[in-house]
C-alpha cells in the first residue's frame, strides 16, 4: 500500500469528523429556517455562549463579576463551589430555554412579517449583543471545557491500521465521540420532527404560518421550542468545539463555516445539512492536503468552503436537496 | 417654518431637477460644505482627525458604496472588507511602483481596480439571489484576504507581510507618511468623501439608479418592463467597489499607514460597514454619513465616558460596545427599519410646520 494513499485515506476521515461538527452547526439553522423563516447568523454565538454558560457554571464563576467589580470596586470572582457535568449541562439548557424565550419576546415578536434580510440583520444584531452579554458574564479569556468527553489519539485504530497499511491512523477519540453524539442528535431530531404532537405542529408551521395558526396551532409556542432545540443544538455544538480548541471567539466563527455547508444542502433540509457538512468538510480537508498545502501555500481551508459553494450555486441555485425555487411577479 | 416650499420658485428645468429643491435646505447643504471645507481645517488638531475625522470621512465612503449595492439595488454582500484590501493593496503597489505620480491618481485607479474586482465577483449575481449571494460575497472576503496573505507579491516581498505607506505627496503636500499634517489628510479624505458623496447621490437619482432600484424591488418584473439585469447589477457592483476600492485606499495610505491585511480588512470590517448603512438607513445617501457618524463616535464615546471618566478596564467597555451596537441593530430594525435617515426626514416634516402643526 503506498503511503500517499494511506495518508490521503487519513486525511478523507478525517475530513468526514470534521464534517460532522459542521453538519451539527448547520443543522440549528436548519431548525429554526424551516420554522420561521429566520436565518440565524447568531447560531455559532448561541454555542460560544452556551459553552461559556456550561463552562462558568461548572466552575461556580459569578455571572458579571468583571463588572460588578468594576462598579462597586469588590473582589469576587467564584462562589467558591464546582457543579458536576451533568446538572451544569441541565442548567445550561435552562438558560438556553431562557434565551429562546427572551429572544422570542423581545425581538421577534415585533418583526413577524417582516423581509427575510430584515430579519437575518436582526440576528447579526443579536449575535454582537450576545456576544458582548457573554463575554460581560463569564470573562473573554480561552477557558478549556472538559466534561470528560475521550481525547488524545485512538491507539485501536492506530494499531489496526497499522497491521493494515504499516501506517497508524491518528484519530482522535473526541471526533469519534462527536460524531456518535451527532448521528444520535439527528436520529432524535428526526424522530422529534415525525412522531410527536409537537413536531408535526412545528413542521405545519414550517409548511404555512397561516394555515397552522388557523388550525389552532400557537406560533408562539413553536417558535419559542425551535428557538429552544437550536439552543439545545448550540449547546452540543458548543461542548465538541469547545473540548476541541478551547471556548473561545473563534467558536462563533464556525456559524460563518455552516453557511456554506447550507449552501450546498439546501436551507431547508436536514439532511441536506448533514451531506453538506460532509461534503465540505471532506472537501476541504482533501484539497488542502493535495493541492492548497503543497502548491498554494496552505491555509486554503479558509475559503474552500465558500469558493465551493459559490461554483455549486451557479449550476444548482436551491442547493441539492432544497426545494425547487419558483418565482412570480 | 422651516424647509418650507412656499416661495421657491422654480423658472427653469435645471433649476427644477436639482438635488436640494428647497431653498432651506440648500443653504443649510452649503453651511455644512463651508463649515467642512473653510472652518474644520483651521481649528483641527491630531487627535480629532485621527479619532474622528478621519475614520468617519473613510467609513462614510465605504458606506455610500456598500450602500449603493445593498441600500440601493438590493444585492446583499458581506465582503466589504475584502474590496476594502483590494484597493488597499492596489494602491500600495501602485504608491511603491509610479512613487512620482500624485496620490490623487493613485486613489482612483486603486478604485477603478476594485470595481472590476467587484464585477467579476458581482458575476454569480446573475444566478444567485438573496441569502446565497450574501454566502458567494463571503467567499470574496475570505479568498482575497487569504490572498493577500499568501502571495508575496502583493507586499512586495517583506519580511513581516505588512504593507507600509511610504511618504508621498501630492501638489508637493504631503500627504502619506508618517510626517504629515493633520489639515492636509483631512482635506484629502474629505475631497475624495464629497467627490463619492456628489456622483452616488447624481447616480441613484438618473437612470442607472432607476434601474437599481428596480431591480432590489422586484427583479423579475423589472426585466419585464425592460432594465437589463445584468448590465444593472454589473454596474451595481463596479461602483459600489470603486467606492469601497478608494475607502480601503484611503483606510490604509492616509490613515492608518500600515496594514496587516487580516486585522485590517477582515469580516469584522465588513460587518461593521453593512451596521453603518442599516442604522444609517438603506437606499439614502445622508444614511451613510448618518451611519458612519455614528458608529465611529459610539465607541469614542464609551471609551471616554467609560475608561477616563468611570475609571473601567477597557475589555468592559469594548463588550459593553458591542452590547450596545449588537441592541441598538435589534432597536433600530424594530423601531425605525429605514434607520437614522428616516428620523431625518421625519423631523424635516415636523419642522417644515413647526410650530403650528395645524
Amino acid at each position: 500500500m503506498p503511503e500517499q494513499l494511506a495518508f490521503t485515506i487519513e486525511v478523507f476521515l478525517n475530513g468526514l469528523m470534521a464534517g460532522v461538527l459542521y453538519a451539527l452547526v448547520a443543522l440549528g439553522f436548519v431548525l429554526i429556517y424551516k420554522a420561521s423563516g429566520i436565518f440565524n447568523f447568531a447560531q455559532g454565538v448561541m454555542a460560544l455562549f452556551a459553552a461559556m454558560t456550561l463552562y462558568g457554571i461548572m466552575n461556580g464563576q459569578v455571572p458579571f463579576a468583571h463588572l460588578i467589580n468594576a462598579i462597586f470596586g469588590t473582589e469576587i470572582h467564584y462562589f467558591g463551589w464546582n457543579v458536576p457535568a451533568l446538572a451544569a449541562i441541565l442548567l445550561t439548557i435552562g438558560v438556553m430555554i431562557l434565551l429562546a424565550w427572551m429572544v422570542q419576546r423581545f425581538i421577534f415578536r415585533y418583526l413577524v412579517g417582516q423581509e427575510p434580510i430584515i430579519l437575518f440583520m436582526a440576528t447579526i444584531g443579536l449575535a454582537y449583543f450576545l456576544e458582548g452579554v457573554g463575554d460581560l458574564m463569564w470573562g473573554s479569556d480561552i477557558k478549556t471545557l472538559d466534561v470528560g468527553l475521550p481525547q488524545g489519539i485512538n491507539e485501536t485504530i492506530d494499531e489496526t491500521t497499522f497491521g493494515w497499511f504499516g501506517y497508524g491512523f491518528f484519530i482522535d477519540n473526541l471526533d469519534i465521540v462527536a460524531s456518535i453524539v451527532a448521528i444520535i442528535l439527528v436520529a432524535a431530531l428526526v424522530m422529534f420532527a415525525q412522531y410527536t404532537k409537537q413536531g408535526r405542529a412545528m413542521r405545519a408551521v414550517a409548511d404555512d404560518h397561516q394555515a397552522a395558526l388557523s388550525v389552532g396551532v400557537s406560533l408562539n409556542f413553536i417558535w419559542i421550542l425551535v428557538w429552544s432545540l437550536a439552543g439545545f443544538v448550540a449547546l452540543v455544538a458548543g461542548i465538541m468545539w469547545g473540548a476541541k480548541s478551547g471556548v473561545q471567539f473563534s467558536l462563533s466563527l464556525i456559524a460563518l463555516k455552516a453557511l456554506p455547508v447550507l449552501m450546498l444542502g439546501g436551507f431547508t433540509s436536514i439532511p441536506g445539512a448533514i451531506v453538506g457538512g460532509l461534503i465540505i468538510g471532506v472537501g476541504e480537508k482533501l484539497f488542502e492536503f493535495l493541492i492548497g498545502a503543497p502548491y498554494l501555500g496552505g491555509a486554503t481551508e479558509n475559503w474552500f468552503a465558500y469558493m465551493l459553494a459559490l461554483l455549486f450555486l451557479v449550476f444548482r441555485p436551491q442547493g441539492l436537496f432544497g426545494e425547487k425555487i419558483i418565482e412570480r411577479v | 417654518m422651516f424647509y418650507r416650499e412656499a416661495g421657491d420658485f422654480s423658472t427653469t428645468y435645471p433649476q427644477d431637477s436639482q438635488t436640494f429643491p428647497i431653498k432651506f435646505d440648500r443653504w443649510r447643504y452649503y453651511a455644512v460644505l463651508f463649515i467642512a471645507v473653510v472652518i474644520i481645517p483651521f481649528v483641527i488638531n491630531d487627535y480629532w482627525v485621527n479619532s474622528i475625522f478621519m475614520p468617519f470621512l473613510i467609513y462614510a465612503i465605504a458606506a455610500i458604496g456598500l450602500n449603493i449595492l445593498v441600500g440601493y439595488c438590493g444585492q446583499v454582500s458581506l465582503g466589504t472588507g475584502g474590496f476594502m484590501a483590494v484597493g488597499a493593496y492596489a494602491c500600495y503597489k501602485l504608491m511603491t511602483g509610479f512613487p512620482e505620480v500624485s496620490m490623487f491618481i493613485h486613489v482612483l485607479l486603486a478604485g477603478g481596480i476594485t470595481a472590476m474586482v467587484g464585477v467579476l465577483f458581482g458575476l454569480p449575481s446573475l444566478r444567485i439571489k438573496g441569502f446565497y449571494l450574501a454566502v458567494a460575497t463571503l467567499a470574496a472576503q475570505f479568498f482575497l484576504v487569504w490572498l493577500f496573505n499568501k502571495v508575496s507579491w502583493f507586499y512586495n516581498y517583506s519580511a513581516s507581510g505588512q504593507i507600509n505607506a511610504p511618504e508621498r505627496d501630492t501638489f508637493g503636500i504631503l500627504i502619506t507618511g508618517p510626517n504629515t499634517e493633520a489639515w492636509a489628510t483631512y482635506m484629502f479624505c474629505l475631497i475624495f468623501t464629497i467627490f463619492s458623496a456628489v456622483v452616488a447621490r447624481n447616480l441613484t437619482r438618473g437612470s442607472v439608479g432607476r434601474q437599481w432600484m428596480a431591480i432590489r424591488d422586484m427583479d423579475i418584473a423589472a426585466e419585464i418592463i425592460g432594465v437589463n439585469p445584468l448590465k444593472a447589477k454589473l454596474t451595481a457592483f463596479a461602483v459600489s467597489s470603486f467606492f469601497v476600492g478608494i475607502s480601503g485606499a484611503l483606510f490604509f495610505a492616509v490613515y492608518l499607514g500600515a496594514v496587516e491585511v487580516g486585522e485590517a480588512f477582515g469580516i469584522t470590517k465588513s460587518f461593521l460597514v453593512l451596521f453603518m448603512i442599516i442604522i444609517g438607513g438603506l437606499g439614502s445617501i445622508f444614511g451613510s454619513f448618518a451611519g458612519a457618524a455614528f458608529l465611529v463616535l459610539l465607541p469614542v464615546a464609551l471609551k471616554v465616558i467609560g475608561v477616563d471618566w468611570l475609571g473601567w478596564p477597557t475589555d468592559i467597555v469594548a463588550h459593553l460596545n458591542l452590547v450596545i451596537v449588537g441592541g441598538l441593530i435589534v432597536v433600530f430594525l424594530i423601531a425605525e427599519p429605514h434607520g437614522l435617515a428616516q428620523l431625518w426626514r421625519v423631523a424635516k416634516e415636523k419642522l417644515r410646520l413647526w410650530p403650528f402643526p395645524h
